[in-house]
């Protein structure tokens, strides 16, 4: 398979079980030793890394503040900036057992964003929340990557919710089945096949949601009134296929 | 002026708890206990095999310990009923130990002192060998630390930020059989794995950080030797047992406050 991710952009992998997701993400972070094939990093590239279903044992006792030392001891001006960032200030002396899912993702995520990162990986960050969960996590991405200007790798199989939340979609199955926008790719044959028909209501679901969610956040009904949750550019394609 | 043998027990306990206190922590966090178990009664094996072959104590019971220890992480490694493995691991050795000790030629080998410990009559040289032991095993963790801890708390975590999480499980697994070593004069192999689960269970609830814990199963240690021993003189009692028991009464204790403290 042939992947490039530019700076700036936001690339969802999808594919199902067994698909290679984990694989991929492992050899871009230099975890698996590569069977063939090459793996090229910008100069001085640094990763941030949030990996999948992170668990922290109820015996072991951990603030939020001492997860953001794990390994290594941070300042805490730059915690405190981080956790801003993630949308969780505040949370510093909370132990991490006692987070809401939403919030214990919020937290790795600025764990992520620490070592102020080029590309952030993130595998299945949203395992476990409620929709209007989810659909605030991605806005969340899309803010940090305006922000920052960091490249952002998403693996998924929760399908909908975050390919309207991002630039580019890459359908996984062994190899790249189909890639492209994410009308292009819901659109694709290929991805069809594999996940079955009815995305279109899918996505309306996921509008829903989203609209929703916003009239909690706002206290008024208008959908671009929030300035802190600006909508990727290519949601008007994905409201065309999902028209 | 307590008597000598009084002050070396309560030092050598006090040495040991130096070790006990992270390592248990550890053993608590990683689900270990019977880990921890398993390597103690190897341990009674390897006393056999040093009496047998005249190998020093202390070397006969850290390399059967360490083998014990190895076999178990390499059998979890691979997914094996972990649990099942262990439990036929370790009462096979224990078993083999008691069994090896009937054949040794002289004078019998008072197993039973190494079951429960006799930690009233450590001499000098046990002393320093505990010292020596738990330095080495604390001096191992906390060098270890970043990395132990991050592979504890998730091991992609951990590779991702260079730490190789075998690793980190072999400096545990030396570190336990280290400790299982040492500990076989004091509290014995069969109560070795409760002076490492007890302190540290009982440290978890008024702890908030993995350092607190770690210090505060260390104290929690260090109070229930002082107090097992005082046991041990006032009602004539066998000191490791009463150690033992020192520690559940402080884990118990503490329990009522759990949710006050959080």
């Amino acid at each position: 398979m042939d992947l490039a991710l530019r700076a700036g952009e936001i690339v969802t992998v999808v594919g199902p079980n067994g698909s290679g997701k984990t694989t991929l993400v492992r050899a871009l972070l230099g975890l698996e030793r590569l069977s063939g094939g090459t793996v090229t990093r910008a100069a001085g590239l640094r990763i941030g890394y949030v990996p999948q279903r992170l668990h922290i044992d109820a015996t072991l006792p951990m603030t939020v503040r001492r997860f953001l030392s794990l390994p290594l001891r941070i300042s805490d001006e730059l915690a405190e900036s981080s956790l801003k960032r993630a949308g969780v200030a505040g949370l510093s002396g909370q132990q991490m057992t006692s987070l809401s899912g939403g919030q214990f993702q919020r937290v790795l995520l600025a764990r992520a964003l620490l070592s102020g990162p080029g590309l952030l990986i993130l595998d299945e960050p949203t395992q476990g929340l409620d929709q209007p969960g989810v659909a605030a996590f991605y806005r969340l991405i899309a803010a940090v990557r305006q922000e920052t200007g960091a490249a952002v790798l998403l693996v998924s199989h929760d399908l909908h919710v975050v390919m309207s939340a991002s630039d580019r979609v890459i359908c996984l199955n062994g190899h790249v089945c189909c890639e492209g926008t994410p009308a292009h790719v819901s659109a694709a044959p290929e991805y069809r096949a594999l996940f079955g028909l009815g995305t279109g209501g899918t996505m309306a679901l996921y509008r829903h949601h989203h609209d929703h969610d916003h009239d909690h956040d706002s206290g008024h009904g208008h959908d671009h009134a929030h300035p802190h949750h600006p909508h990727p550019q290519p949601r008007p394609q994905v409201e065309d296929a999902g028209a | 002026m307590p008597d000598a043998f009084i002050l070396r027990a309560a030092l050598a306990g006090i040495g040991l708890t130096l070790a006990t206190g992270p390592l248990g922590s550890f053993v608590v966090w990683r689900r270990m206990a019977y880990f921890g178990d398993a390597t103690a009664h190897a341990a009674i094996l390897g006393v056999a095999l040093a009496f047998a072959t005249g190998l020093p104590l202390y070397a006969g019971t850290l390399v059967v310990a360490l083998a014990m220890a190895a076999s178990v992480a390499a059998l979890a490694g691979r997914g094996h009923a972990t649990d099942t493995a262990i439990g036929v691991l370790a009462h096979s050795a224990l078993a083999a130990g008691l069994f090896a000790a009937s054949f040794l030629p002289g004078v019998r080998v008072d197993l039973s002192a190494f079951l429960f410990g006799d930690i009233l009559a450590v001499t000098r040289a046990d002393l320093a060998v505990v010292w020596a032991g738990s330095a080495a095993v604390l001096g191992l963790l906390a060098w270890r630390w970043p990395g132990l801890l991050t592979a504890t708390v998730n091991e992609e975590l951990a590779q991702a930020a260079g730490y190789d999480p075998r690793r980190e499980r072999l400096v545990l697994t030396l570190a336990l059989a280290l400790t299982v070593a040492v500990s076989i004069r004091i509290v014995g192999a069969l109560l070795i794995a409760a002076l490492l689960v007890i302190p540290a269970a009982a440290a978890r609830g008024p702890s908030r950080t993995p350092e607190a814990m770690a210090v505060t199963a260390t104290l929690i240690g260090m109070l229930a030797v002082i107090a097992g021993l005082v046991l041990s003189l006032r009602l004539d009692t066998p000191a490791g047992p009463s150690i033992v028991l020192a520690a559940a009464a402080i884990f118990a204790l503490q329990l009522p406050f759990r949710r006050a403290m959080r």
